[in-house]
C-alpha cells in the first residue's frame, strides 16, 4: 500500500517514523509522510485516528516524542507555531487563523509590518505598500475581494479562507497546512476553496489538507493518507480508490 | 476541474466608500454627535450664565483634561482586551507618594515626582504580568489592585506623616518645576485655561497616531480582537498588555501631578471611582468592553461630554446632586446610540 509519488524529486517535508504518546495513550505511531512540491495531499481518517495530531508535530504545536522531521532535507525542531511559520510551515485554522475586528491587509502582514518613516522620524505603517502587495497576492492567487479595507468579521468564510491562503503565500510558504478548511462553508464556497487550493498546486506549494469531507477530498487530492488508532494504513493515489475503499480503510473493513 | 475558473462573483459590494461614508463608520461618530448635542442643550439652557464665555469654556475643558488623559489611556488598554479598575486608586498612591517623599524625607518635588511615576509605572508592570500569568480577568486582578493600592497609601500615609492629607507643598523645593510643567495656564482673551488641557489633547494625539498609523496600534487591536492569532503570527501579545497597563497607571501619576501641583495637596483619597468614570467616558467614546475596537478620540470626547454636563449644570443652576444621575443615563444612552451607529455602518458596508 505504501507506494510514493514523484520518486526522484525531493519531498518539500519528510515526516520519519514521528510518534506521540498522551499518557498511556499512543496517539500517533510510528507514522512517516512524504509530501512533494505542488503536490495535495489529504489526510482521511475518523474522529481520534490521530490526524490532527500528526499535524500538530508538523506545525509546531506538539513536540515528536519519537521521530524526524525533515524539510526541503534539512532536520528541523520546531519549539512553538510561531518557529514552524518561520519555517514556512503555514497552518490554517477553521478558527483561529485571522483576527476579525481587523481588514484583510492588516491581517496579511500582522506581526510582521511593513514601516515607513514619518518626517524622517516616527516609524509608522505603510498602509499604501501594504495594500499594493495585498492585491498584488490576491491577483496572484485569482482571489477577487471588494474593499480590502474592510474587517474580516464581514467577509465570508470562503473570503476568509482566500485572505488565510494569501497570507500563508505572500509569506513564501514551503507548505500549507489546512485543517477542515471547507468546514462550515456553503457549497459554492466549498469550490472557491478547492480552486484556492489548485492555484496553490500550480503556484507549485503543497498542500496537506485535513477534512472529513470526501467530496473535499476527492476534488482536490493527489494522494490520500488515510490513518486508524494511530497508524497509517494508507497512502494512495487519489485516482485509485473510490470512496469506498476509503470508508473501509478508514473503519478498517478491508 | 482544475482548469475551470469559477464565473466571478459579480459583488454588489464593490463601491467606492466614500469620505462620509468612512467617517459614519468610525467609533467616535456617536461621541462626537453627541458632544455637540450636549454643548447645545447648555448653550441653551446656561448660555446666559456663563457656559459660554472663554472661562465657562476653560472650566470645562480643565474638567475634561483630567478625565481625558485617563480616558484615553484607558481606551487604548480597552482595545487591547484588558481593564483597569486600580487607576482612581493609583492616583491617590502617586500623589501621596510625591507629598510624603517630599514633606518627609526632603527630597525635592519634581524628584519625587519621577520616583512616584517609577512606582507607577511598577504597578502598572505588576497588573500586567499578573493578568497574563493567572489568566483571571483583568477585572479581578485590578478590582484587587484597586483595594491593595487604595489602603496602602492611606496606611503608609498616615504612618509616615499621622494624616491622610500633605498640604502647603508649594512652600517645598523643586515644586517650581512641577508647575511649570503641569501647574500653568494659557491666557486666552482674558480667560486662564490651564496646561492640563495641552496634556490631554497631546495624549489623544499621539494615543490617535498609535492607533491608526503604528504596528504597536495594530498590535494592539489585534490583541483585543484575537490574542490566538495575533500570538500565531508574532505579535508579542503579552508585551502589549502589559505596556498598556503600564500606560494607564502612568496616565494616573499624571492626572496625580497636575493636581498636586494645581491644589498644593495631596489627599490619599483623591481619584476615588475615577476609575469607573473614566471607563465611561471610554465607553461613550465607542470603545467596546469586549475589546478590538475602540478610538482615542471618541474616548477624549468622551471626556469632553462629561466636563460639560458637570460643570454645565452648575452654570444652568441645576443642583449637582443630579450630575450621577446624567452620568449614569448618559452611558446607557450613549452605549445604545453607538451600537445603533455600528450596526449602520456595517450595514452600509455590506
Amino acid at each position: 500500500m505504501m507506494e510514493k509519488q514523484n520518486t526522484g524529486t525531493q519531498p518539500v517535508l519528510q515526516a520519519v517514523n514521528l510518534t506521540k504518546r498522551f499518557g498511556g495513550l499512543v496517539a500517533v505511531n510510528n507514522v512517516s509522510l512524504d509530501i512533494y512540491p505542488g503536490e495535495v495531499v489529504a489526510l482521511a481518517g475518523d474522529n481520534g485516528a490521530g490526524k490532527s495530531t500528526l499535524i500538530k508535530m508538523i506545525s509546531g504545536v506538539y513536540r515528536p516524542d519519537a521521530g524526524h522531521i525533515y524539510l526541503e532535507g534539512r532536520e528541523i525542531t520546531m519549539a512553538s507555531p510561531l518557529e514552524a511559520r518561520s519555517l514556512g510551515i503555514e497552518t490554517i485554522y477553521q478558527d483561529l487563523a485571522l483576527c476579525e475586528n481587523l481588514d484583510a491587509t492588516v491581517n496579511i502582514f500582522l506581526g510582521r509590518e511593513p514601516t515607513k518613516r514619518l518626517l524622517g522620524l516616527f516609524k509608522q505603517v505603510d498602509r499604501n505598500l501594504m495594500l499594493a502587495e495585498s492585491n498584488k497576492v490576491l491577483d496572484r492567487l485569482d482571489i477577487h475581494i471588494p474593499n480590502l479595507r474592510r474587517p474580516i468579521r464581514q467577509m465570508s468564510g470562503g473570503q476568509r479562507q482566500a485572505v488565510a491562503i494569501a497570507r500563508a503565500v505572500y509569506w513564501n510558504a514551503r507548505l500549507v497546512i489546512m485543517d477542515e478548511p471547507t468546514a462550515a462553508l456553503g457549497v459554492p464556497e466549498q469550490r472557491k476553496v478547492h480552486e484556492l487550493i489548485h492555484t496553490l498546486k500550480r503556484q507549485n506549494v503543497p498542500v496537506i489538507i485535513i477534512s472529513h469531507n470526501l467530496q473535499d477530498i476527492f476534488a482536490v487530492a493527489d494522494r490520500i493518507v488515510v490513518m486508524r488508532r494511530g497508524h497509517k494504513v494508507g497512502d494512495v493515489p487519489a485516482g485509485e480508490v473510490t470512496d469506498d475503499d476509503l470508508v473501509a480503510m478508514m473503519v478498517g473493513s478491508a | 476541474m482544475t482548469s475551470r475558473t469559477l464565473p466571478k462573483t459579480s459583488d454588489e459590494r464593490l463601491v467606492e466608500a466614500g469620505l462620509l461614508k468612512r467617517l459614519l463608520t468610525r467609533p467616535e461618530l456617536g461621541a462626537l454627535g453627541g458632544a455637540i448635542l450636549v454643548w447645545i442643550i447648555f448653550a441653551i439652557i446656561a448660555g446666559n450664565r456663563g457656559f459660554l464665555t472663554l472661562q465657562g469654556t476653560a472650566s470645562y475643558l480643565e474638567v475634561s483634561s483630567y478625565l481625558g488623559i485617563l480616558a484615553v489611556a484607558i481606551a487604548l488598554l480597552m482595545i487591547g482586551g484588558e481593564f483597569d479598575l486600580s487607576i482612581g486608586s493609583m492616583i491617590g498612591a502617586a500623589g501621596a507618594t510625591i507629598a510624603v517623599l517630599g514633606s518627609v524625607f526632603g527630597v525635592p518635588l519634581w524628584l519625587a515626582s519621577l520616583i512616584a511615576l517609577g512606582v507607577a509605572l511598577l504597578v502598572g508592570f505588576v497588573n500586567g504580568v499578573m493578568v497574563i500569568r493567572t489568566k483571571l480577568p483583568s477585572f479581578i486582578i485590578t478590582l484587587g489592585s484597586l483595594f491593595i493600592l487604595r489602603g496602602l497609601t492611606i496606611a503608609l500615609t498616615r504612618i509616615f506623616t499621622g494624616r491622610t492629607q500633605v498640604g502647603s507643598l508649594d512652600q517645598l523645593e523643586g515644586y517650581e518645576v512641577l508647575r511649570l510643567l503641569f501647574g500653568g495656564s494659557i491666557p486666552i482673551g482674558g480667560a486662564n485655561f490651564p496646561v492640563s488641557i495641552v496634556w490631554w489633547l497631546a495624549i489623544a494625539a499621539v494615543a490617535t497616531w498609535v492607533l491608526m498609523r503604528t504596528r504597536f496600534g495594530n498590535w494592539i487591536f489585534s490583541a483585543g480582537g484575537n490574542a490566538e492569532a495575533a500570538r500565531n503570527v508574532g505579535v508579542p501579545v503579552s508585551r502589549v498588555k502589559v505596556t498598556l497597563f503600564m500606560a494607564t497607571a502612568a496616565a494616573a501619576w499624571l492626572v496625580a501631578t497636575i493636581q498636586l501641583t494645581v491644589v498644593k495637596s495631596a489627599d490619599t483619597l483623591r481619584g476615588t471611582q475615577q476609575e469607573f468614570i473614566a471607563i465611561i467616558a471610554a465607553v461613550i467614546g465607542g470603545n467596546l468592553l469586549t475589546g478590538g475596537y475602540g478610538s482615542a478620540v471618541g474616548a477624549a470626547l468622551g471626556a469632553l461630554i462629561f466636563g460639560m454636563v458637570r460643570q454645565g449644570i452648575v452654570y444652568a443652576g441645576i443642583d449637582a446632586d443630579w450630575f450621577q444621575v446624567f452620568l449614569g443615563a448618559m452611558l446607557i444612552v450613549a452605549v445604545l446610540v453607538n451600537n445603533f451607529i455600528r450596526d449602520q455602518a456595517e450595514k452600509a458596508r455590506r
